[in-house]
């Protein structure tokens, strides 16, 4: 069979099943006893046992295997979580990482063959079993499996054999009860399709044909017309008749591809005879309430765990869309915005000639509604919750946590928070760079922390919102924060800096020398971090994402390390502005306030203009000198200043005119003309022109 | 047509005139040719960068090439066009030419390479100087005039 068409696919499930594993492990670790973590973490581990063979990674399939026979032990209630099976579970997952990585970048799943980490499983999985000898019988033999169930009463067990709450009419227990006197055997049946399966009826279809041709269905629930219209879940029951044995009808079932699982055991005859319930409730439909309510209790327990695992978000809801089509669209997303302007503009010109054309006004705005909601529906497509970013961190830091000796915890909170796509692929790597430093730089040894009266285990914090038109994100710890005279020092002695300089710059100034390239404070070199190569790379990331980095840090009591991030990459709300004769664009998201300023109240400190806004202090940046413009307003007129920010900086820009606050799709003007940074990159208006764009944290 | 197609050895120029000199460009760099249209300045650029326009859509910056070969600057005539060229498949940039003459198929033992002199940035910018009839072209070096950019800005 050819696969490499499903190869894609693979991956991507595989990504986010390991994912999966590695969340609930962890929860595991915290709660060992929580039963849906386990069933959660046995589905997880089952499907890519299923995945990665029928692919053909016979290597994945089998280590895959292992694992899940611990999983299975564990959620049967023969085993129980010990730290050493946890982290032989987490060598495990990291194997099978490996092995996707080269799936994904080879094709092939390599020749490691991890044995070691087999062997240990196979181990645990003796002693787990060892400690508690009275479960005797193998798992495999299904016939075992059914009495064993029946014996136990495994919750989990009797609520997914739905077939039990059967209620059967007296022609179908009369087939049974001839088929069971004839030397066959009547199965309830309960088939699990793999909620990853795209045509449910098909493979449906599949079990009854394979089920037809061992015997009889007498009865199937849902109704098979609705089975055949795919009104079902996830799983469908029936009642076979069939010469077969038990483990023979399981092993047909399991032969066809997508199954989850399947449940079944033999009915036997005073089942069908006995059920005193059914019959009564058969009989006093009317007013049988309390009859009715033990016999339909099972069923609605099966439901209410049904509801409450489809409002997990285990499987997201989602179409894998080409990111290229979606910019297709988001380019012609642009070009309509683009068009509208014009119309604007036109419409805008001939006010003054034309009176009565307010049927063209009404049809302007319906389509300035209609682009702007398209624009924003397109954007929120391309929005992605950053929770596919942070929710590998947890089982980093835990990982951090044992291998230098620090006891940490990582809360996480915003993690709903959307951004683009783009930002999303990007931003990865900055936050566990800072993560990184946090826990190996910021944290301090238990001891240490002991001695200080803090709690001996550290808090990372990485928190995300939204923020206007950006999206905040924090790197928190409680550790010792950042000591600006270690770091004056280093820069000294590196020669970043002189002694003089260094006396002259405040504390905020030499922290964020941290950002230079090739400066580590670290004492000792890590393999965790510390090669001098971190927060220049995070800052330069970041920049060119269009956000800014800053620290803040309090000596003792830990650092913060905040990023902002445009929300969107192609298209903002803007402020247009005339300078002379040209017009530039600046970003809604970084204006204040504008504010009309009496030329008298301009100050100087310094030889530089400033302003004294509402007890602020503030300084002017008179636009036309920076970018060479010839100012059309005369001197003594009033000051039109508008007020930007850049993180809890702020500064006024003097323009000569406004002229209204607009969207524009942001284009870039390509690399090859130099403009020292100050311009972040162009747009288009409605009549045609280029307007430029400016860029509010390089001129502040 | 077919002509320049099956002799491996040629290849097709667009021939600009710049004054009363006459350049040759690769026509594979060419992805356009437009009228001259309202450029947006964009302030501490290069000088010989005029600025930016927009060519359907697209923001594509403008040079001169008169200012990048020291000539004095020109003046635009209904004449003057804009060639957009294509250094690499991301970036487009485009330059400003007195006029577009014709398309020229030119063999290579038509060109006669060029000595570079490094006191002379400017020769850098012509891979050779081609022949045809009583007419001298040279040459540019597409890649040469837009490298030299990107060291600039680093």
């Amino acid at each position: 069979m050819d696969v490499s068409q499903y190869l894609e696919i693979f991956i991507d499930e595989t990504k986010e099943h390991l994912q999966s594993l590695n969340e609930q492990l962890l929860i595991l670790e915290k709660e060992p006893e929580n039963e849906n973590t386990i069933n959660e973490i046995f589905r997880a581990a089952h499907t890519l046992k299923g995945m990665s063979g029928t692919m053909g990674y016979k290597r994945m399939q089998n280590l895959t295997h292992n694992m899940e026979n611990i999983f299975s032990e564990i959620r049967n209630g023969k085993m129980s979580v010990t730290a050493t099976i946890v982290d032989l579970l987490f060598k495990g997952l990291d194997a099978l990482e490996n092995y996707l990585s080269n799936i994904s970048t080879t094709g092939d799943e390599g020749t490691e063959e991890y044995t070691e980490i087999i062997t240990q499983l196979d181990v645990c999985l003796k002693q787990g079993l060892g400690e508690m000898p009275a479960a005797a019988p193998s798992a495999n033999a299904a016939a075992a499996v059914a009495v064993e169930e029946k014996a136990v009463e495994t919750a989990s067990a009797s609520e997914k054999e739905k077939f039990r709450s059967f209620k059967y009419a007296d022609h179908e227990k009369h087939a049974m009860n001839e088929a069971i006197a004839t030397g066959q055997h009547a199965y309830g049946i309960t088939v699990y399709i793999q909620e990853t399966c795209l045509l449910k009826a098909a493979r449906a279809f599949l079990v009854f044909k394979t089920l037809e041709g061992l015997g009889t269905v007498i009865k199937s629930e849902p109704a098979v017309q609705d089975i055949e219209d795919e009104r079902f879940d996830f799983d469908f029951s029936m009642v076979l008749i069939t010469k077969e044995s038990l483990e023979a009808v399981k092993k047909a079932i399991m032969s066809v591809s997508e199954v989850d699982s399947v449940y079944l055991s033999e009915i036997k005859e005073e089942e069908v005879a006995m059920p005193k319930e059914v019959v009564v409730e058969q009989k006093t439909e009317a007013n049988g309430n309390t009859a009715a309510a033990v016999a339909q209790a099972p069923q609605a327990a099966a439901e209410k765990k049904q509801a409450a695992q489809t409002s997990k978000p285990v499987v997201n809801r989602s179409v894998r869309v080409d990111i290229e089509k979606l910019d297709d669209l988001m380019n012609l997303v642009s070009e309509l915005i683009i068009a509208k302007n014009g119309l604007v503009s036109i419409n805008n010109a001939d006010d003054a000639t034309k009176q009565n054309n307010s049927g063209f006004n009404e049809q302007i705005e319906y389509l300035e509604r209609i682009t702007t909601n398209l624009h924003t529906s397109v954007m929120k497509v391309r929005m992605v919750p950053l929770e596919s970013v942070v929710n590998r961190f947890p089982r980093m830091i835990r990982d951090l946590s044992k291998k230098l000796d620090k006891k940490m915890e990582l809360y996480i909170s915003g993690e709903d928070t959307e951004l683009d796509r783009t930002v999303i692929d990007e931003i990865g790597d900055p936050l566990l760079h800072l993560l990184r430093n946090a826990a190996d730089h910021g944290l301090e040894s238990n001891e240490e922390r002991a001695a200080l009266g803090k709690p001996e285990t550290g808090s990372i914090i990485l928190n995300a919102f939204q923020e206007g038109n950006n999206v905040v994100i924090e790197v928190k710890d409680d550790g010792k924060g950042i000591d600006a005279e270690k770091i004056k020092a280093k820069a000294i002695a590196k020669g970043t800096i002189t002694a003089e300089q260094g006396d002259a710059m405040t504390d905020k100034e030499i922290i964020d020398l941290l950002f230079r390239p090739s400066f580590s404070t670290a004492e000792k070199i890590s393999d965790v971090s510390g090669r001098g190569v971190g927060l220049d790379v995070v800052k330069t990331k970041i920049e060119s994402l269009g956000g800014d980095v800053e620290v803040r840090t309090t000596l003792g009591q830990g650092s913060n390390f905040i990023i902002r991030l445009p929300l969107t990459l192609a298209i903002i709300q803007s402020l247009m502005v005339e300078l002379g004769t040209e017009k530039y664009a600046i970003p809604l998201g970084s204006i204040q306030t504008i504010e009309d300023i009496p030329v008298s109240d301009v100050k100087y400190v310094q030889t530089k203009e400033v302003i004294n806004l509402r007890g602020t202090v503030i300084p002017l940046i008179r636009l036309n000198e920076v970018l060479d413009v010839e100012s059309v307003k005369a001197k003594d007129e009033n000051l039109t200043v508008v007020i930007v920010t850049k993180g809890d900086k702020l500064a006024g820009f003097v323009v000569d005119n406004l002229i209204g606050q607009q969207e524009i799709v942001i284009k870039s003007i390509g690399k090859y003309i130099n403009n020292s940074k100050m311009i972040s990159g162009a747009t288009i208006l409605g009549d045609g022109e280029v307007a430029l764009i400016l860029d509010v944290n390089t001129l502040v | 047509m077919a002509e320049n197609v099956s002799t491996m050895d040629s290849k097709q120029y667009i021939v600009v005139e710049l004054g009363n000199e006459q350049y040759g460009i690769d026509i594979q760099y060419i992805d356009n040719i437009v009228r001259m249209q309202r450029i947006t300045r964009v302030p501490k650029a290069q000088n010989f960068f005029k600025g930016v326009i927009n060519l359907r859509g697209e923001v594509i910056p403008v040079m001169s090439l008169r200012l990048k070969f020291d000539f004095e600057e020109e003046e635009y005539t209904n004449k003057t066009r804009i060639l957009i060229i294509k250094p690499d498949a991301q970036a487009s940039v485009g330059i400003i030419v007195d006029a577009v003459k014709e398309v020229l198929t030119l063999s290579n033992d038509m060109i006669d390479k060029v000595a570079r002199d490094i006191n002379d940035e400017r020769t850098a910018y012509l891979s050779g100087v081609g022949k045809h009839e009583d007419r001298l072209i040279s040459i540019l070096n597409i890649g040469e005039i837009f490298m030299e950019k990107e060291a600039e800005n680093a």
